[in-house]
């Protein structure tokens, strides 16, 4: 039955260097059975998406603390979609103001976690939308 | 500190509340089965002068404003002044920080705090690659001395005390800040403030590092020679445990690595020739308000004692004001939720009151709309007004170490300089705090990673997302920066490279790439290159040049 576990790239694109939350996903995910890789501060959405191809994962879970989420993570969507990777679900996480999530969902994030979100919660939003 | 007949009477009569007490909790289960702080002391249910009993007061607690400080760093405390209430703010451009540093001022506050955006923390100018959609997003976006001077406009520098958050550039930072107080007719030995020039802790938590550290600890070095002399009531660091305790750590972990990155400077400075007395007293720290209330105020006074000792056993220093550990406190930003924001307000009074009763330096209250956004006016007002209730209405100023000698509190203090003693052996073994950066980093994450699964488990209990929730509307008056910021910086930079003297900077430049490589004191140079107008960025890609840039091992 053991399917190929689910993959996942956590990233910190842009300069913001809160990655307390993008440790502590990376590690919850890694604790429910996934594969799990983490980019490290200081990415650029180009980079993420090489790294999301090279580590050819399905999901990628994007963090941003420092307000630049509206111009970093809709690149990193457009990078996956023009290497035809479109399918890799894109998840966003940090302090993101409520009247910014239809721009970013708009964009092709899929969806947002903001702060107080349950691992749990984000664990099981992956298993529902990731084929097994 | 107690008759010895007297603690033995109390060990029977103990002996009997415990008895007691077991059979009622038999009948009764407590509330939890254990009763433990998140660093892992466990909670007793009274206190008692037998807890304390190998306790000595003249050398343990000592009197306010003499070793080892236990009690504060001054005989009378608040009576004589009330902390300087100091709120972090940053934004947009220079212009729309000055408005915000001068509303500030006018609504009692009495010393500033500077956020620069993630750029200028990192030394790229506006219009650099890396900025796109960080140009004045957490801070304010500073570029040349001209931003610098627009930030400081009509706010005369001889009369505020000013903080600045910057870390890898600060040595740059700090000569703008020169320049400008120059360009007001302001002498260098009249300015008062702090920059937090603290690598170490970028490297652990935070995240704004530039350059290894080898030489980043050089320019740290550099500065604290360059104010001796030049800036001496200036603080030349701020040795932070505030982004440790924020990226995850425990209470006594922050004292551990804070305390441990401190050593490292001193020891950095005395090898490279400096004596102890003629830095250590500018030395500054700064710590988190978590919400643990005894904790925390046991926190701050054991980080006093453990400090005041080590510089005089470990570093030989004679000067009291070496002894001193005097500190800035800001709330915790990790405990808001964004759940109920209102219900902040209360957390950021509790975690205020903890720092002044454990005898903070200054004091950042955090805002209610944190977990959302950049602060706006209003919620800016509430958090400043928090302090002022604490200072002006309570009366929790009136008396030195208020806390002091109660038994829980004078358990705890002992219990954390102990642990954190522990640690600090643990990273002396390491090689240092340089060396164990990794492994302050792996302690930090599974702090987290517990605290996290506590608040899963519903063992923590937050007000709001874990529990007591409510179906609610999100407030709707968020303070937004601009997105067209980043477009009128780049402007402003090409304006002025069009303006300045280029060859002038080139000059200046060369003159700095050379020196870089030597053991030369850069803080000279540093002055004449911004005043010149030579670009943040432009001075920071010499260093990166000649120093090359920190890669980050990436644990998790």
């Amino acid at each position: 039955m053991s399917a190929r576990p689910i993959r996942v790239l956590v990233a910190k694109p842009g300069l913001d260097g809160h990655d307390r939350g993008a440790k502590v996903i990376a590690q919850a995910l890694r604790d429910a059975g996934m594969e799990v890789i983490y980019t490290g501060l200081r990415q650029t959405p180009e980079q993420i998406v090489e790294a999301a191809l090279q580590e050819d994962v399905q999901v990628v879970a994007l963090s941003s603390l420092s307000g630049a989420h509206l111009h970093l993570f809709p690149l990193v969507v457009e990078g996956l979609r023009r290497q035809n990777a479109a399918d890799v679900l894109v998840l966003g996480g940090g302090v993101i103001p409520d009247e910014d999530i239809p721009v970013l969902r708009e964009a092709g994030v899929v969806e947002i976690f903001g702060p107080g979100t349950l691992t749990k919660d984000v664990i099981s939003f992956i298993r529902e939308r990731v084929p097994a | 500190m107690f008759d010895r007949d007297k603690l033995d009477q109390l060990r029977i009569t103990e002996r009997e509340y415990r008895e007691k007490l077991a059979g009622q909790c038999k009948k009764r289960p407590e509330r939890q089965e254990s009763f433990t702080t998140d660093a892992g002391v466990e909670i007793e249910p009274l206190y008692t002068p037998l807890d304390l009993a190998g306790q000595d007061f003249e050398q343990d607690l000592g009197y306010p404003g003499a070793y080892p400080f236990t009690r504060g760093v001054q005989p009378n405390m608040y009576r004589g002044r009330l902390w300087t209430m100091r709120q972090y703010a940053g934004f947009g451009t220079a212009e729309e920080t000055n408005e915000r540093f001068r509303y500030l001022l006018e609504q009692g506050q009495t010393g500033l705090s500077v956020a620069f955006d993630l750029p200028t923390q990192i030394g790229y100018d506006s219009n650099h690659p890396l900025s796109r959609g960080e140009v004045g997003k957490v801070g304010v976006a500073i570029d040349s001395l001209e931003d610098m001077e627009t930030l400081f406009a009509g706010i005369p520098l001889d009369k505020v005390s000013t903080s600045m958050t910057i870390n890898s550039p600060a040595a740059v930072l700090l000569a703008m800040y020169i320049a400008v107080a120059a360009k007001q007719g302001v002498a260098p030995d009249k300015l008062k403030g702090t920059i937090q020039n603290d690598i170490l802790k970028e490297y652990i938590a935070r995240g704004t590092y530039i350059f290894p550290p080898g030489p980043s600890m050089r320019l740290i070095t550099d500065v604290f020679a360059y104010c001796a002399k030049e800036i001496p009531q200036w603080n030349t660091i701020s040795i932070s445990g505030y982004h440790i305790r924020e990226a995850g750590s425990t209470a006594v972990q922050e004292v551990a690595f804070t305390l441990a990155d401190g050593i490292a400077y001193v020891q950095a400075a005395i090898d490279a020739g400096l004596n102890v007395d003629d830095f250590a007293p500018r030395l500054s720290f700064f710590f988190n308000a978590h919400l643990n209330f005894f904790e925390e105020v046991a926190k701050f006074r054991a980080a006093r004692r453990l400090w005041a000792r080590i510089m005089k056993e470990r570093f030989g220093a004679r000067n009291t004001k070496s002894l001193m550990l005097r500190f800035h406190t800001q709330t915790a930003g990790c405990t808001l939720t964004a759940q109920q924001p209102d219900v902040n307000i209360m957390r950021v009074a509790f975690q205020a009151l903890s720092a002044v009763l454990g005898g903070t330096q200054s004091l950042h209250t955090n805002s209610r709309d944190e977990a959302l956004a950049l602060p706006s006016a209003h919620s800016v007002l509430i958090a400043l007004r928090t302090q002022q209730v604490i200072g002006y209405e309570i009366g929790v100023t009136d008396t030195v170490d208020p806390l002091g000698g109660s038994y829980f509190v004078e358990s705890m203090t002992d219990q954390i300089e102990k642990r954190a003693r522990a640690y600090i052996e643990k990273i002396d073994e390491l090689g240092g705090a340089p060396e164990a950066i990794e492994f302050m980093q792996r302690e930090i994450q599974k702090s987290a990673y517990r605290y996290q699964q506590d608040i899963e488990s519903g063992s923590k209990v937050v007000i709001g997302m874990n529990k007591f929730q409510v179906t609610e509307e999100k407030p709707k008056d968020l303070l937004k920066v601009d997105p067209a910021v980043g477009e009128r910086q780049t402007a402003k930079l090409e304006a002025l490279r069009a303006r300045r003297d280029n060859a002038r900077v080139s000059a200046i430049l060369d003159r700095l790439k050379e020196a870089a490589d030597t053991s030369e004191n850069l803080m000279p140079l540093f002055v004449e290159a911004v005043n010149a107008y030579a670009t943040l960025g432009e001075i920071c890609d010499v260093l990166r040049d000649v120093f090359g840039e920190y890669r980050q091992q990436i644990i998790f």
